[in-house]
């Protein structure tokens, strides 16, 4: 009789602490959709997401968030195209050409990478990488590019490593009905092998795409932050999540509400991309 | 003159000595069946000769296979040539997770083979050779891993056809399908020796009785007795062949 009420009351512990992480974010998005929905129904949703003016301290105040929307695509998109071609090439390598002698010190680097806080990042890209954008484009050296390229290096090791985990996964008799047609090794891994492990590269991706939406405080070293509409490649540009940072602190009343529901428009981002990635996934399993 | 033969042939992985003193003679336009227990080396011979062993890390090897008198082992022979030449059919199916039609195209695509027209002419040719083509003809860009087992098999003994081979090791082919889909690989195979050098492993003595020529047997790395598969299996030799064949161990 002891033994089972003991077991009754792991089990309570076991279900409250699985139950912790849902609670969570249903709590988070109560919060951010309370507090960012009547702002939206009240500024009008066509107007706060396709208004291309952010001016908070004007009379009235306009708080069209489109530049921040196209600020984050833009931003995004230049990460992926630098870092998932890197990134899938470094797993590819990983997992089939390199040696275990230099896996041995490239994978734990790979695997610091993802562990380094962001703000850290953020520092090298306005130390290192905006001197050397100055130079070769002019400007200040903040830019979607320069934002980009840091980005890019941070989704690295998400891509990297569950892209080799899905390359590693694919059945080693793929390769060796490669093989046995007279294919070279090179060829074996990039035509067989990394087609047939592209769901789980696919979602790799993905999950990289979440990880450069999200990111806030390496992008706001470097993105220059003008809320303005993008203007090119060489310039300086404001994501949704730096534009949340740079005015919360100081944000009353109807500018705090519209940070709130920019939030909530980057939660809707995050949920696409999410569900864009179970859908993935779970066809890559079937 | 043999198509393969194989010399005084050793095999070690590491310290493990898997193969003793091969000596054998594989004819042309002739099936040869591999036959013995689990673990006696059958595979591990049959995998010597396209060298798909060199995949094994701590595989050695001494003394000689000739494919067509040239040493297959000899540093200078393009091993990727051998592989096209000396084809081979996985005991279970192993298409690509591609469609069929560029499962059958990967091979010649890979020996260089661009053309739409000329690879068309191959992908037909080699399923008809595959006996699948009726079966499939209509659906070549479905995916091949979303047919059965036994056409997935097909698949890719019309897979190895594509590369124009001369010899074709086939490792327990039908160990995963059914009867009937065994059956018909089997038919195919009789088939497929008009043009082929087949060598084959099977657990399945019935098998090497149904389809070969010749049949080698093997016991804990050695060759026990290879001949003529139906005086072996009538009149066996040694002693081990005979208790082996009649189903005392094994």
């Amino acid at each position: 009789m002891k033994k089972n009420s003991l077991e009754g009351f792991m089990k309570g512990i076991f279900i409250l602490s699985a139950l912790m992480s849902v609670i969570s974010i249903v709590l988070i998005m109560y919060f951010i959709f309370a507090g960012g929905l009547p702002f939206i129904f009240e500024y009008g949703l066509k107007n706060f997401l396709l208004g291309t003016q952010w001016k908070p301290s004007n009379i009235p105040a306009s708080y069209g968030i489109l530049p921040m929307i196209l600020g984050s695509i833009y931003v995004t998109i230049g990460a992926t195209a630098i870092g998932v071609p890197i990134g899938i090439l470094t797993a590819t390598f990983l997992a089939k050409f390199c040696n275990d002698k230099l896996y041995k010190y490239l994978k734990p680097a790979i695997n610091l990478m993802s562990g380094i806080p962001s703000i850290v990042y953020g520092f090298f890209g306005l130390t290192v990488i905006v001197p050397i954008m100055r130079e070769f484009f002019g400007g200040t050296g903040m830019s979607i590019a320069t934002a980009s390229i840091l980005l890019g290096i941070m989704i690295l090791p998400t891509v990297i490593g569950m892209s080799e985990a899905s390359i590693r996964a694919v059945p080693a008799t793929y390769y060796e009905g490669s093989i046995a047609l007279g294919a070279t090794h090179e060829r074996s891994v990039m035509k067989v092998i990394l087609p047939a492990a592209k769901s789980g590269v696919l979602s790799s991706v993905i999950l990289g795409i979440g990880r450069a939406i999200g990111e806030t405080m390496a992008v706001i070293l470097v993105a220059g932050n003008q809320p303005r509409m993008p203007k090119g490649l060489f310039k300086g540009v404001r994501t949704m999540t730096t534009n949340i940072v740079m005015e919360m602190a100081y944000a009353a009343d109807q500018h705090r509400e519209a940070l709130i529901a920019t939030a909530a428009v980057l939660f809707i981002f995050i949920l696409i991309i999410n569900t864009v990635f179970l859908i993935v996934k779970r066809r890559g399993e079937n | 003159m043999s198509k393969i033969s194989i010399k005084k042939m050793d095999l070690y992985y590491t310290d493990f000595h898997a193969l003793k003193n091969i000596n054998m003679e594989i004819q042309a336009n002739e099936i040869t069946a591999f036959i013995g227990p689990s673990g006696c080396g059958k595979s591990t011979l049959l995998k010597s000769l396209n060298r798909m062993n060199d995949l094994v890390e701590g595989c050695r090897i001494s003394g000689d296979i000739l494919l067509d008198d040239e040493d297959i082992y000899d540093n200078d022979y393009d091993v990727n040539l051998l592989r096209k030449r000396v084809g081979m059919v996985f005991q279970s199916p192993n298409p690509f997770p591609m469609s069929i039609y560029d499962n059958i195209a990967y091979g010649p695509r890979t020996h260089g083979i661009k053309s739409k027209a000329k690879l068309d002419e191959i992908v037909e040719k080699s399923l008809r050779g595959g006996a699948i083509w009726d079966e499939i003809k209509d659906d070549l860009k479905k995916n091949a891993l979303r047919v059965s087992g036994g056409q997935q098999q097909r698949i890719c003994i019309a897979r190895a056809l594509a590369v124009d081979p001369e010899v074709l090791l086939m490792d327990e082919p039908t160990s995963a399908l059914d009867p009937i889909s065994t059956a018909k690989i089997e038919d195919l195979v009789q088939e497929l020796k008009k043009k082929y050098t087949i060598v084959m492993v099977t657990h399945n003595m019935q098998q090497a009785t149904r389809v070969s020529d010749k049949t080698a047997f093997f016991l804990t790395g050695e060759v026990i007795e290879f001949g003529n598969t139906e005086a072996m299996f009538s009149m066996p030799q040694d002693k081990r062949t005979e208790d082996y064949i009649t189903g005392r161990f094994g």
